[in-house]
């Protein structure tokens, strides 16, 4: 959070610069596809009953592997929510709203941005994110197959 | 069950700041090695391996550094192993040295490390780092975030309110004024910590803990090792380790049986831990913890999961002064990890300062009769989880 230090003579600078190409796989290239169809699909294991978001290949529950997929609602409840009121390095401008949730009809919570929401004062805009608020799912108007495609706002706005 | 009683016979640890502009990051670990093995009245020869703590290097900005210390770690020539679980990287290298010992493969054995976390201007670009690409790396999550929203739901759970956490800053600050290795200590006020910049909800700058630089070392042997060169060993009574799923969705009382914001892990480490250790009443048996508490909102869901507390009182045991150095039992008697965060190191520095309480020689943060202490470590998206527990006897006694 603190600035770089000044140019001394007794401290060498340097950066690293490392580029990669991270292989998507099967499970969430299907997932990134029904993104780009504005689908949010769990990934299901029908002995423990689970869809998981994200998606995995194996039920950690049953030690099965997942074997469908189960579209989940746009809407669902918040688990856990912060407030970033900091500017870290690399990472977006603050103030923003992080959130886990339980979309409807998973079993498990999944993060992203929540928007829409005034941050100026935090404290009043917490009492808003508290978890078991209901929120929903805005898709970007031409979702390219990425988890940034949507993120959550209040499911009482409009 | 352990085949060996294994003992602490020597801790060293430097001061802890945050920048060290007359060392470099091998000349450290050196330092540390070189105190704990005089503290031990052992030479590198009696060094029968070396175990290394190192989280993440992308802080000090060597790749594996590892590799560069191994001969100022007195490692040439010796076997020499590199564990890293993230922020719990200190416990899981003070447990490998450990099994070296239990294990009767070996006798003594050095566990050190170093760290120079700000030796990048913002570590928490690094710890972003940690998140994968596909689902979670673009939410802005580091430790800071990840751990602010656990502490959010542990409040909307239990009614634990931001100035409860402050209190805990103020004892810790005030706690590290008397360890003179640590980096944070102060006379601080609750209104001083809620005063200090908004980060993260619940966060505060006070909430969070510092970067810091600094080596860490401890020497372990076996229990005839430890009878001839150390009149006042800590005897390492019980380890454990427990690990959860990277996601952190996962845990939120779903279907797991484990919830995030509880700590949980530690429910299972510690009891695995207890029962090795012979405790059975944690309040009672042990007079200190020294906990993994990098933010203020540790300590109440760690105790709770520890057993010295209900769920949920753990704020109200830290309000009524029960985890004070004169308190029930003695909770971060160093200042902990609020006060030094050295990341590759701190899960050691938190066993290196649970020994010296048993082992005598804390100083003026000495607290009296200690019998038992535990140790803890968390590393990853609170996903690893590390805890010992350090005795002023063999569990099995001394003629097992």
């Amino acid at each position: 959070m603190s600035k770089t230090d000044a140019l001394d003579e007794n401290v060498i600078q340097g950066e690293w610069h490392v580029r990669y190409n991270y292989a998507v796989g099967k499970v969430a290239g299907h997932f990134f596809a029904g993104l780009k169809q504005k689908k949010i699909l769990a990934a299901h294991c029908s002995k423990s009953g689970i869809a998981y978001l994200p998606p995995r290949a194996y039920c950690e529950k049953s030690f099965e592997p997942c074997d469908g997929w189960k579209e989940v609602g746009h809407e669902g409840v918040i688990e856990a929510a912060t407030i970033v009121t900091a500017q870290f390095e690399n990472l977006p401008p603050p103030p923003y709203a992080i959130a886990y949730v339980k979309l409807d009809g998973a079993g498990t919570a999944l993060v992203n941005f929540v928007r829409g929401l005034d941050l100026s004062d935090v404290p009043a805009a917490a009492a808003k994110l508290k978890p078991g608020t209901r929120v929903k799912v805005k898709f970007a108007d031409k979702p390219v197959g990425r988890i940034t495609d949507f993120h959550y706002e209040l499911a009482g706005k409009k | 069950m352990a085949k060996h009683q294994v003992a602490v016979i020597g801790t060293g640890q430097t001061k802890f700041k945050t920048h060290f502009p007359d060392k470099n990051y091998v000349e450290l670990t050196q330092d540390a090695a070189k105190l704990a093995m005089d503290d031990a009245g052992v030479t590198p020869d009696d060094i029968d391996a070396i175990v290394f703590s190192m989280a993440p290097t992308q802080f000090m900005g060597v790749n594996d550094c590892d590799r560069w210390a191994t001969s100022h770690v007195w490692g040439t020539g010796k076997p020499f192993m590199r564990v890293h679980t993230g922020g719990a990287t200190g416990g899981s290298a003070f447990q490998a040295g450990y099994f070296h010992v239990a294990s009767g493969v070996y006798r003594t054995v050095l566990v050190v490390g170093a760290d120079r976390v700000a030796e990048t201007p913002d570590a928490q670009h690094v710890l972003n780092l940690i998140w994968d690409r596909f689902y979670e790396h673009d939410f802005a999550l580091n430790t800071v975030t990840m751990t602010a929203l656990a502490a959010q739901r542990y409040m909307h759970r239990y009614g634990t309110t931001e100035e409860q956490f402050a209190r805990v800053v103020v004892r810790s600050r005030g706690n590290a004024m008397g360890n003179p290795y640590a980096h944070l200590k102060g006379k601080i006020t609750v209104d001083d910590v809620m005063n200090s910049p908004r980060v993260s909800y619940p966060y505060k700058r006070f909430d969070i803990c510092p970067r810091s630089s600094g080596a860490a070392a401890v020497v372990l042997s076996n229990l005839a090792v430890a009878e001839e060169k150390c009149t006042r060993p800590a005897f390492v009574n019980g380890v454990s380790s427990i690990t959860h799923s990277v996601f952190m969705g996962d845990r939120m009382g779903l279907w797991s049986e484990t919830d995030f914001e509880d700590h949980d892990g530690f429910y299972l480490a510690a009891r695995d831990c207890y029962r090795q250790a012979g405790i059975t009443d944690p309040v009672k048996q042990i007079q200190v913890a020294e906990l993994y508490d990098p933010f203020s909102t540790f300590q109440f869901p760690q105790m709770e999961s520890l057993g010295f507390c209900g769920r949920g009182e753990g704020a109200s045991k830290s309000d009524e002064g029960a985890w004070n150095l004169d308190g029930e039992i003695a909770v971060c008697p160093s200042g902990g990890t609020l006060c030094t965060n050295p990341i590759g190191v701190t899960g050691l520095v938190r066993a290196i300062d649970a020994a010296n309480q048993v082992m005598g020689k804390s100083g003026d943060i000495q607290v009296k009769g200690v019998k038992n202490a535990v140790a803890t470590a968390i590393g990853g998206s609170t996903q690893f989880f590390t805890c010992s527990i350090l005795g002023d006897e063999p569990v099995a006694g001394r003629n097992a």
